[in-house]
C-alpha cells in the first residue's frame, strides 16, 4: 500500500523556505536549459524557413554561401536553360539571377555596425519566395537607385527605414519599401535592381541563381547535369538544404555550449536537492519509524521520498520553463559566423522542448531524491521510533 | 583562531551535506571560472593587438577588396613606417571542420609588423625564398602533425581550386596571448594564380596592415589615409587593429551577452543550494543559540558563528574549483581548440571566482542570522524539546 500523496505534499510545504529554495535552484537549471534550446531551435526554423523544398540554388562550387559564391552571366545563361525549371505567368523560366554581398552598416542609436545582407534580385525573386511579402511602399523600380529593406533591417540600422537613404557604391540609395518575410532570414535583407547593385559594386558576375523546379522530384538528375557539365564550375542545392547548411555551425555550438551548461548546472542543483531530501529524512525518522510501525512497506516509504523529490523538482521545471517560455517575446540579433552576415532569430519553444524540459527535471529530482529515499526506506523501526 | 575552530567543528558537525554543498560551490566556481574564460578567450583577439598597427579594409565591407596600387600611396602619407596587405584565403583543410584562419601575406613586411610571430632565421629564410611556402603557428602544426617540408593542401572557398602548399616554418608566440593557430602564405602566389584564373580579381588586396611611427598619431594617420582615398572607386576604413577586433566581437556580441548572463545563473544556483544549507544548520540549532544567548553572548557573536561558517564553507569550495579550473581549461582547449585559439586563465577571472564565492557565503547566512538572533530565548529553548 503507498504513504498517501498528500502526505508528500504536505511536507513540502511545511518547509517552505526549504522548498522554494531547492525548486528555485532547479527553476534556474531548466531555465538555462530551455532557453538554450529555444535559441538553437529558433535559429534552425528561421533558416529553413528561409528555404523552399521546390526552389534550387545554384553556387560557385565549394563557395557554401552566396556571398562567397560567383557566377559569370554566360553560366548563369546556361542555367537558364534547363528543362527541369518551371516556366513562369508570363511564359519566362521561372528563375532569378541575383548578387548578393554584405555591406556594413551602423546599429540604430549606437556606433556598433554590423553586416547587412544586400540581394539585387531580378524579375521573379519575390515570387520564387511566397513568405516575403511588400507592407510598405513599393517594389524598386528596375534601373533606378532604389531598394527596399527586411523588417528587421528597419528597425535596427541606420539609414534602413522608409523614406530614409543609405550610401554606398558612391551612390544614396532611397529605401522605398519595407518587406515583411515572417520568421526567416529574408527579414535581415536589403533587396534592390541586380544590375544596378551589380554596377554600384564594380562586380560583374551574380552571386547565385535561383529557380522553381517543374517537378521536385527531378532533382536529382538536374543536379547529376548541372555539376558534371564541363562548362560551369557550379552546384546546386535545394533551397531548403542550403539554408539548413548555414546554420549548422552555429545551431551546433549553442547546442555544444547548452548541453556541456546544463549537465554542470544540473549537478548543483541535484546536489541541492540531496541535501534537501537528507534532511527531510534525518528530521523525519520518528515519523518513518512510526509509518513503517503501522504497517507501510519498506517499498511505500522509499516511493514517498521519491514522490516528495519528483514533487519539488517539478515545481521547479515547471517554474523554468515558464519564464523561459517569456523568452519568445525577445528577438535576438547577431552575426551568424557562417555567412558572415547579420541575422535575426527569436526564441521558439516547441512542445517538444517543453517536454524534454519537464522530463530533465524529473531526472534531476529521481537522481537527488534517490540515495535520501533509500536511507529512508532502509531504517530499521525500532531505531528509528526511538530516535524521536 | 579559537573562533575559526568552531566553526570548523561546526561546519563538518553534519559531515554528509557539507561535502555536498562544498562539492556544489566546487562546481559552481569550476563553471563559472570556465565561463569567464571563455569570454576572455572571445577577447583574446584584441587583447593581442598593437596600438602602433593599423587596418586599412574597403568602406563598403570586408568582403569588398582594396587596389594594390594604394600601397605606394599610403606609405607616402606622414606618420606610416611599415605597410603590408594580406588577403583572407578562407581555405579549406580536408573537412570544414578543421577550421583555422589562413591569410595570404606579404611575408616579409607582414612578419616585420608582427615581432609577436617568432620565427627561427633559418625558417625565416626558407620561408622568404619559396613562393609556395607557408608558416603556421606551432599549436596548429602541433595539431595536424606538420613537419617542415610536408605539403598541404587547402580546398579555397573563396578563391575555388585545391591550392598546394609547402611548409617552411613553425613560428612561436612571444606573449602568452599571441594566437599561435593561424596560417600564412606568400600573397604573390595568389595573385599570380588569380592572374591567370580571374584576370578581373587579380592586383587586389583584403586589407592593408599598417605600421605607424608613434601610436599616439595613430588616430591622425588613420583620418590621413581615409582622406586619401574618398570618393574614389574604393574607399577605405582605417581603424586601429584594436578597434578592428573589436568590431568583430560586436556583431556576436548577443551571444557573448548571453554567456555572460548564464555565468551569473550558476552563481544565483549556488547561492539557493548554500542558503538551503544554512537555514537548515541554522534551524537545527535554534535551541543551541538560545543557550548562548541565555549564557550571555550577544546577537552578534551568534551572527559571527554563522556567517563565519557560512563563508567558511564557500571558501573552501571556492579554493577547489579555483585548483580544478586549470586543468579543466586545457582539457577544455583540446576540445575545442577550433574556436578559441587562446584559453588562459587569467587572474581577474580568480577574483572574480573568490568575490562571489564570498558574496555567497555571506548572502547565503543573512535568513538564517536574522532568525536565529531575533529568536526569543524561551522560543529558542522550547524548540529542544
Amino acid at each position: 500500500m503507498a504513504v498517501p500523496f498528500s502526505y508528500s505534499l504536505r511536507n513540502l510545504w511545511t518547509r517552505r523556505l526549504t522548498t522554494v529554495l531547492t525548486a528555485s535552484g532547479m527553476a534556474l537549471v531548466i531555465f538555462v536549459f530551455s532557453a538554450i534550446l529555444m535559441l538553437a531551435e529558433g535559429l534552425q526554423k528561421t533558416l529553413v524557413e528561409t528555404g523552399s523544398n521546390d526552389n534550387v540554388v545554384v553556387i560557385r562550387k565549394s563557395s557554401g554561401s552566396e556571398v562567397q559564391s560567383g557566377v559569370e552571366r554566360i553560366q548563369a545563361a546556361i542555367v537558364e536553360i534547363q528543362p527541369e525549371i518551371a516556366i513562369g505567368t508570363d511564359g519566362q523560366p521561372f528563375l532569378a539571377k541575383e548578387t548578393v554581398v554584405l555591406i556594413s552598416l551602423p546599429k540604430r542609436g549606437t556606433e556598433n555596425i554590423s553586416n547587412v545582407v544586400i540581394r539585387g534580385i531580378g524579375r521573379s525573386s519575390l515570387a520564387l519566395r511566397p513568405q516575403v511579402i511588400l507592407v510598405e511602399g513599393h517594389l524598386p523600380k528596375p534601373g533606378s537607385s532604389e531598394i527596399i529593406a527586411g523588417r528587421s533591417v528597419a528597425k535596427r540600422f541606420e539609414g534602413g527605414g522608409m523614406e530614409e537613404t543609405l550610401r554606398f557604391g558612391m551612390r544614396d540609395w532611397k529605401v522605398v519599401g519595407i518587406f515583411d518575410a515572417g520568421n526567416t532570414g529574408f527579414s535581415s535583407e536589403i533587396w534592390g535592381d541586380a544590375d544596378q547593385l551589380m554596377q554600384a559594386f564594380r562586380r560583374p558576375v551574380f552571386s547565385s541563381v535561383i529557380f522553381k523546379m517543374r517537378d521536385p522530384s527531378e532533382f536529382d538528375r538536374l543536379k547529376q547535369r548541372i555539376e558534371s557539365d564541363p562548362r560551369l564550375t557550379l552546384e546546386a542545392k535545394r533551397e531548403t538544404r542550403y539554408y539548413a547548411d548555414q546554420s549548422e555551425m552555429m545551431a551546433k555550438f549553442l547546442r555544444i555550449l547548452g548541453t556541456s551548461l546544463t549537465i554542470i548546472f544540473s549537478l548543483g542543483a541535484m546536489i541541492g536537492a540531496m541535501i534537501t531530501m537528507y534532511a527531510a529524512v534525518s528530521t523525519r525518522t520518528g515519523e518513518i519509524g512510526t509509518l513503517r510501525a503501522i504497517g507501510f512497506q519498506r517499498v511505500s516509504i522509499l516511493g514517498a521520498f521519491l514522490l516528495e523529490a519528483e514533487l519539488l523538482a517539478l515545481m521547479g521545471g515547471f517554474a523554468g520553463l515558464m519564464s523561459a517560455s517569456f523568452l519568445q517575446l525577445f528577438t535576438i540579433s547577431t552575426v551568424n559566423f557562417q555567412t558572415f552576415s547579420e541575422l535575426a532569430f527569436s526564441f521558439a519553444l516547441t512542445f517538444d522542448i517543453a517536454w524534454r524540459s519537464l522530463a530533465f527535471s524529473l531526472v534531476m529530482g529521481f537522481v537527488g531524491g534517490f540515495l535520501p529515499a533509500v536511507r529512508a526506506s532502509r531504517m530499521n523501526i525500532v531505531e528509528s521510533l526511538r530516535a524521536t | 583562531m579559537y573562533l575559526l575552530k568552531v566553526l570548523f567543528r561546526n561546519a563538518f558537525r553534519h559531515k554528509l551535506r557539507t561535502s555536498l554543498t562544498i562539492l556544489g560551490m566546487t562546481i559552481a566556481i569550476l563553471a563559472f571560472g570556465m565561463l569567464r574564460t571563455m569570454i576572455n578567450a572571445w577577447y583574446a583577439g584584441v587583447e593581442a593587438s598593437s596600438a602602433s598597427r593599423l587596418v586599412s579594409r574597403n568602406a563598403i565591407s570586408m568582403i569588398f577588396t582594396l587596389p594594390l596600387s594604394y600601397k605606394d600611396k599610403i606609405r607616402q602619407i606622414d606618420g606610416v613606417k611599415q605597410v603590408s596587405w594580406a588577403n583572407w584565403f578562407g581555405g579549406i583543410y580536408i573537412d570544414e571542420k578543421n577550421f583555422f584562419a589562413n591569410f595570404a601575406v606579404e611575408p616579409k613586411s607582414y612578419l616585420e609588423l608582427y615581432p609577436e610571430f617568432v620565427l627561427p632565421p633559418d625558417q625565416l629564410t626558407a620561408f622568404l625564398r619559396d613562393r609556395k611556402a607557408f608558416v603556421a603557428g606551432q599549436k596548429l602544426a602541433a595539431k595536424y602533425h606538420w613537419k617542415i617540408g610536408n605539403t598541404v593542401i587547402l580546398r579555397g572557398t573563396i578563391f575555388p581550386g585545391n591550392w598546394e602548399f609547402v611548409m617552411r616554418g613553425i613560428y612561436r608566440g612571444r606573449d602568452e596571448n599571441t594566437d599561435e593557430s593561424q596560417f600564412f602564405f606568400h600573397w604573390d602566389y595568389l595573385n599570380e594564380t588569380v592572374k591567370k584564373m580571374f584576370p578581373l580579381r587579380a592586383d587586389q588586396v583584403g586589407f592593408y596592415m599598417i605600421g605607424v611611427t608613434r601610436p599616439d598619431r595613430a588616430a591622425d594617420v588613420a583620418l590621413a589615409i581615409d582622406r586619401t582615398f574618398k570618393n574614389s572607386l574604393a574607399e577605405t576604413l582605417t581603424e586601429t587593429e584594436k578597434a578592428f577586433q573589436l568590431s568583430f566581437i560586436t556583431m556576436t556580441e548577443a551571444i557573448l551577452i548571453a554567456i555572460q548572463l548564464v555565468s551569473f545563473v550558476v552563481i544565483i544556483i549556488i547561492m539557493a543550494v548554500v542558503a538551503n544549507t544554512m537555514s537548515m544548520t541554522a534551524r537545527e540549532r535554534i535551541g543551541e543559540y538560545a543557550i548562548f544567548k541565555t549564557l550571555g553572548f550577544r546577537g552578534w557573536r551568534i551572527a559571527e558563528m554563522i556567517f563565519g561558517e557560512s563563508i567558511l564553507i564557500t571558501m573552501i569550495g571556492c579554493l577547489i574549483g579555483i585548483i580544478l579550473t586549470y586543468p579543466a581549461a586545457s582539457f577544455f582547449k583540446s576540445l575545442l581548440g577550433t574556436y578559441f585559439p587562446v584559453f588562459n586563465v587569467t587572474e581577474e577571472t580568480i577574483y572574480m571566482d573568490l568575490a562571489a564565492s564570498f558574496l555567497v557565503g555571506l548572502i547565503a547566512a543573512i535568513v538564517p542570522t536574522w532568525r536565529a538572533v531575533s529568536i526569543r530565548i524561551a522560543d529558542g529553548l522550547r524548540r529542544i524539546g
